[in-house]
């Protein structure tokens, strides 16, 4: 009995040690080389504000704006790399140009209603983005950057991007923290703030200046083609289990964060891509959330039925 | 992203003579997508009163009060005075139509009514102690502090309309708009708002509530506004306004009256496309 206890003992002990030993190689092993945990920061805080501002983007279905927002900074990052040489420091200055004058043309376009804002975005930004390819498709060889610029290459994180990356991602979370208000109520209810007299329009056009802004940061980590699905998944995901624009903001940047870890390190062993690895995990937590909640309900309505029954034998509804 | 154009700056200072005098409006007239809507427009509104504004659909009820709010470029005076002829600003409550609320967006009753209180917080500050008793009271007032806590989508509609006028007493509005508040609503929810109108008249609030409800209509202000093609076509209390030659031109061919003894029959039986409609139709109009 006490060999049996003894010999457990120890066969715990050991199984202990080699887990801890693969959580070492697993989690830990790659982050020791300084390229990898520079790019696995810039991955967190990725998925941190497009958490926060993809919130934003959810509540005021501008799902498609922000699709084409991201096609629509190519020019921009375009042009710097015919000048640069593809240095992804110029890279982001020549996407943030474009992007914040992306985000005011469109602000600007859509306040006549004689162009339903759809139709806007479809005709500037398609337009925006074939410029881009078209600038970039007089390069020799331009195929393997231009999938880089559409697909992201975290793995090019530079120290200097890294820090560009913190100071826009502090600066976004920063205005939408002194902000919050003034976009909640222009999100909701546009009415409001102009019997408030509030400057509703600089709002309105500071945001849609946010989401750009978030859009060119998370460049690198997931490229202009999944860049929707960052800002849209994680806070659909949010928005199913919240009631409230703070909590639905705070779980957000949480799924954008987990997402961003977890589709990192399968990205490193199983030698995904980064970004689809990053947008799959996102969309995985929101298919798991989903049909959570609706087993739940379902189980929910499964017992209300049965009480009901118990209580109403002649099979009567209640109601 | 909805276009709001700029607001045309407001002559409201001039005039606090008469502490009474809530909201002046003169020679209003406004245009939407580039289009005349309403024509020079006049009416007072004083403290407490609360004006009904009848009309069919399309008579420019909507355009009235987004001019007032100051959503459309309009021309004319709208002079809007509260305690104080300064801080107009905040004096006006505007609940658009229950369809144009996003009714699932993240936002609880409390958060709703916060809103309303943006201004006196002011930019970037976070509510104080006075804008939470503010809230505090507004609901309470409303009947709603035990539902604070829910999201705004799991209410009922009377609830859901009650939210929004406790917004405005959260606001100190002194002027509240209400657009169609009653369509789409059950009798219960139609009593609840009836309720929490009365409480707004006793917290002094004038109210502007378009409907096309015409059974009420004779019984439940204290002034009535007929209009029809962006034109106010009667003016006052219900006595003088409500009668079979207003309701004619006002409603043309949609409405037919029949006087039996002392009594009108009214039959709106060709009413708007509005499906809404339907349930005022065959209505029995009170004695005039």
């Amino acid at each position: 009995m006490i060999v049996l206890a003894a010999s457990l003992g120890t066969l715990l002990k050991e199984g202990w040690a080699v887990l801890m030993h693969n959580i070492d190689v697993l989690l830990l092993e790659p982050l020791t080389y300084p390229l990898l945990a520079r790019s696995m920061e810039a991955a967190i805080i990725v998925g941190i504000i497009s958490g926060v501002l993809g919130t934003y983007v959810v509540v005021r279905g501008m799902a498609f704006f922000g699709d084409a927002l991201a096609h629509a900074i190519l020019p921009g990052v375009a042009f710097m790399y015919q000048r640069t040489n593809g240095r992804t420091d110029d890279l982001f200055w020549g996407g943030l140009a474009a992007g914040i004058l992306s985000a005011l043309g469109i602000g600007f376009l859509t306040r006549h209603e004689k162009i339903k804002e759809d139709t806007a975005i479809g005709v500037v930004f398609a337009a925006s983005f074939a410029l881009g390819i078209a600038m970039i498709s007089r390069i020799d060889n331009y195929a393997g950057d231009l999938t880089h610029i559409l697909f992201g290459q975290i793995l090019g994180v530079s120290q200097s991007n890294l820090n560009l990356i913190r100071l826009f991602g502090l600066g976004v979370l920063a205005v939408v923290a002194l902000c919050y208000k003034e976009f909640m109520i222009i999100s909701f209810d546009p009415t409001l703030a102009r019997t408030l007299r509030m400057p509703s329009e600089l709002f309105r056009l500071l945001l849609l200046v946010l989401i750009a802004v978030t859009i060119v940061v998370s460049l690198q980590t997931v490229g202009i083609a999944l860049m929707v699905a960052l800002l849209v998944t994680p806070a659909a995901t949010a928005n199913l289990m919240t009631r409230r624009l703070l909590p639905m903001m705070l779980v957000s940047a949480l799924i954008g964060a987990a997402s961003s870890i977890i589709g990192f390190y399968v990205s490193y062993h199983q030698d995904i891509a980064t970004g689809p690895a990053i947008v799959l995990t996102a969309t995985a937590i929101f298919v798991f959330v989903f049909v959570e909640q609706q087993v739940i309900r379902a189980l929910l309505d499964l017992g209300q039925g049965a009480r009901q029954r118990r209580l109403h034998p002649a099979g009567d509804s209640p109601h | 992203m909805v276009h709001l154009p700029s607001i045309p700056s407001r002559n409201g200072s001039d005039n606090c003579a008469d502490p009474a005098l809530v909201m002046s409006v003169d020679d209003l007239s406004a245009s939407y997508n580039g289009a005349p809507a309403l024509h020079s427009v006049s009416f007072d509104v004083y403290r407490g009163e609360r004006v009904g504004i009848v009309g069919p659909n399309g008579a420019g009820k909507s355009t009235l009060f987004k001019a007032i709010v100051g959503l459309l470029p309009h021309h004319g005076s709208i002079s809007i005075q509260g305690a104080s002829c300064r801080q107009s600003h905040t004096m006006v409550g505007y609940v658009p139509q229950h369809e144009a609320i996003d009714w699932k967006f993240p936002a609880t009753v409390w958060d709703v009514v916060m809103m309303g209180r943006a201004r006196q917080i002011g930019y970037i500050l976070p509510p104080r102690k006075r804008d939470r008793h503010a809230v505090r009271a507004a609901l309470e007032r409303v009947g709603l502090w035990g539902l604070r806590r829910r999201q705004i989508g799991e209410l009922s509609g009377g609830q859901r309309r009650r939210v929004f006028v406790a917004r405005a007493l959260a606001q100190q509005a002194s002027v509240l708009l209400l657009d169609e508040p009653f369509s789409g609503v059950d009798a219960q929810a139609e009593t609840e708002i009836f309720d929490v109108l009365d409480v707004l008249r006793e917290e002094g609030v004038a109210v502007l509530l378009a409907t096309h409800n015409l059974a009420q209509a004779a019984t439940h202000y204290d002034k009535l506004m007929m209009i029809n093609g962006g034109r106010m076509l009667a003016f006052g209390p219900p006595q003088q306004v409500y009668t079979p030659a207003n309701l004619a031109t006002t409603f043309g061919d949609r409405i037919a009256l029949w006087q039996d003894g002392d009594q009108y029959i009214m039959i709106a039986d060709k009413p708007c496309h509005d499906h809404d409609d339907y349930q005022h139709a065959h209505s029995h109009a009170r004695p005039f």
